[in-house]
């Protein structure tokens, strides 16, 4: 117990000489360890001065807030229940098949947007760009789109989800792509085999995990943007949801997000496992 | 050596052909299993959504035609006059735009904000009150499980119409996204300077300032800088909804037909977005090139 020492005054000096460098901390970094939350707030300032953000309207805002919310109270399905699980149904027939319609456009289209697989960098580029232009474009908006063209329904809802996440998934699929080891697609080549048996032997066994884990992900994230696309006459429970907040329904409105709520909590559930079940399996296979 | 090559005896060959095939065969059914499963959920999934592919290929001359109706017409000769026409209300948008990034900033900086608090308190590692931490872990699922175009369209309804509606939604919903990344990040720390801090008697407040919160902020300020990205882009949508900045003026183009307006204001909001993401991109590296030398 002896090894416990007190320290001497003269000894933490001298600690703290040798420390100097910790405690010490240069003009530099003094100004901006300043300078950031400043700036931060100097902007926050400008933004609340710019909006014209009045706090009278803040307070009449939340009052009416509160009445909204005692409104929810007990939740009720206003009677059509049916219409709500049938909406609910939709919803979950739009995630699926959009998030399924964009794996099959965004997998062969991620190959030539990888750079190890890509046959030429201009190609690469050029799908790249395509890419990113797909995805800056929000689903909502896809969503708008496609209503002018197929009309109102949950049809227009998988369109856009299926066009918006293209473009997520290529990218995504081509970085997973362009991470692999490149020794299993050589050792292909090495044997003789082409460049499609390459890419099916020694690439997709690596990617695969990979790109299920991701698909799982984005089906899941796409199970609650389908809630809302319905707001603009696309499908699903967001056309209910909007029409009861419209409506001050909001016993309704309450009903609908529990049931929001409780339906994504079961998909993430069953996602989870099956990710699980997925990405546990290839790593017990691989060693 | 060649000679310490194996040679497998034709017997040992058979057996291990044997095995590999019945392997394959598995792995063949289960693929099966997978498509069959599949393969019923498409056909429910489709009566669901109403798939109806006859009226996509009838109206796909809609689609194409879109696009080459909101693509402005320019030409070389009199470009610039085309081009102030195409933008005919610039400055009418840029204002309208620098709302929508004001929004999203306030929105983030609101919700990263609460985030930041409530993450030290959800944390499994650090969190003084289990009961608290799970209603906390509550609240953030809530808050980003419910849309933010629900949540803006009740505070449409309560706030009246304008950018506080917008920097609300916002603000909750990123409070329950990044409420979970922080909390995730804050559960991954090193435990052994929280020990320290706490052996020289610290309350909570100091434990966090200075046991966890070095580990934690480079990586808070990327995932809020990441989320501010994500901001903007949702933000130009919230305004559909009347929730304030660009979203309403493309909601009304789309809506009404305006082909170029839609064009101009899209490109505009992509631009922004990217030019944000180019810049938060750099702080983000440089975020975990501190983090790379602590």
């Amino acid at each position: 117990m002896s090894v416990l020492r007190i320290m001497r005054p003269e000894n933490a000096t001298a600690l703290l000489d040798r420390h100097r460098g910790l405690f010490n901390r240069s003009p530099m970094q003094r100004t901006t360890a300043l300078a950031v939350p400043a700036g931060m707030a100097g902007v926050a300032i400008f933004a609340v001065w710019w909006l014209a953000l009045s706090f009278s309207q803040i307070w009449s805002g939340l009052s009416s807030l509160v009445k909204f919310i005692a409104l929810m109270f007990p939740p009720s399905t206003g009677g059509h229940l049916d219409l709500l699980l049938k909406a609910m149904g939709e919803t979950l027939a739009i995630a699926f098949l959009g998030t399924l319609v964009a794996t099959v456009l965004a997998f062969p289209v991620s190959f030539f947007a990888a750079s190890n697989t890509s046959p030429h960098p201009i190609i690469r580029f050029f799908v790249r760009r395509v890419l990113d232009t797909i995805r800056s474009v929000d689903a909502l908006i896809w969503a708008l789109v496609f209503v002018g063209v197929v009309g109102l329904g949950p049809f227009a809802g998988i369109l856009a989800i299926a066009v918006s996440d293209t473009g997520a998934l290529g990218k995504l699929f081509s970085e997973a792509i362009e991470s692999t080891d490149e020794r299993g697609r050589e050792s292909v080549l090495a044997s003789g085999g082409t460049s499609f048996l390459a890419v099916r032997f020694g690439l997709l066994p690596q990617v695969l995990p990979i790109i299920a884990g991701q698909i799982l992900y984005f089906f899941e994230s796409n199970v609650r943007s389908a809630t809302i696309i319905g707001i603009v006459g696309a499908g699903g429970i967001g056309l209910q949801l909007s029409e009861q907040i419209r409506t001050y329904d909001f016993d309704q409105v309450a009903f609908a997000v529990i049931m929001i709520l409780i339906t994504v909590a079961i998909i993430d559930y069953i996602s989870g496992k099956l990710r699980f079940a997925i990405i546990g399996r290839r790593v017990e296979t691989q060693t | 050596m060649p000679s310490s090559l194996p040679i497998v005896s034709q017997t040992r060959l058979e057996v291990l052909v044997g095995d590999y095939q019945r392997e394959v065969a598995r792995r063949r059914r289960q693929s099966l299993l997978v498509l069959a499963i599949l393969a019923v959920l498409i056909v429910l999934a489709a009566r669901f959504g109403e798939v109806n592919l006859r009226n996509l290929v009838d109206n796909i001359s809609n689609f194409t035609s879109y696009f080459s109706r909101i693509i402005p017409k320019l030409s070389v000769a009199h470009f610039g006059a085309d081009v102030s026409d195409w933008y005919w209300n610039l400055t009418g948008w840029l204002k309208l735009l620098l709302d929508t990034v004001l929004i999203a900033y306030l929105g983030t900086l609101i919700g990263a904000g609460g985030a930041f608090v409530m993450s030290f308190l959800a944390a499994a590692n650090l969190a003084p009150s289990n009961a608290l931490r799970w209603i906390i872990k509550r609240v953030f699922e809530f808050c980003r499980t419910v849309p933010d175009l629900v949540f803006a369209l009740m505070f449409v309804s309560a706030f009246g119409l304008g950018p506080f509606a917008g920097i609300l939604s916002i603000s909750i919903h990123t409070f329950g996204t990044l409420g979970k990344l922080f909390t995730e990040a804050v559960e991954n720390i090193d435990m052994k300077p929280v020990e320290g801090v706490r052996s020289t008697g610290s309350r909570f407040v100091e434990i966090a300032r200075f046991g966890v919160l070095p580990q934690v902020m480079a990586t808070f300020a990327s995932y809020t800088l990441l989320r501010f990205e994500i901001n903007v882009r949702s933000g130009s949508v919230v305004g559909m909804v009347g929730a304030g900045g660009i979203g309403q003026d493309l909601f009304v183009a789309i809506r009404k037909f305006y082909y170029t307006d839609v064009s101009a204001i899209l490109l505009m909001i992509i631009v922004c977005v990217a030019v944000i993401d180019l810049i938060t991109e750099q702080i983000r590296h440089r975020l975990s090139g501190l983090e790379r030398t602590r």
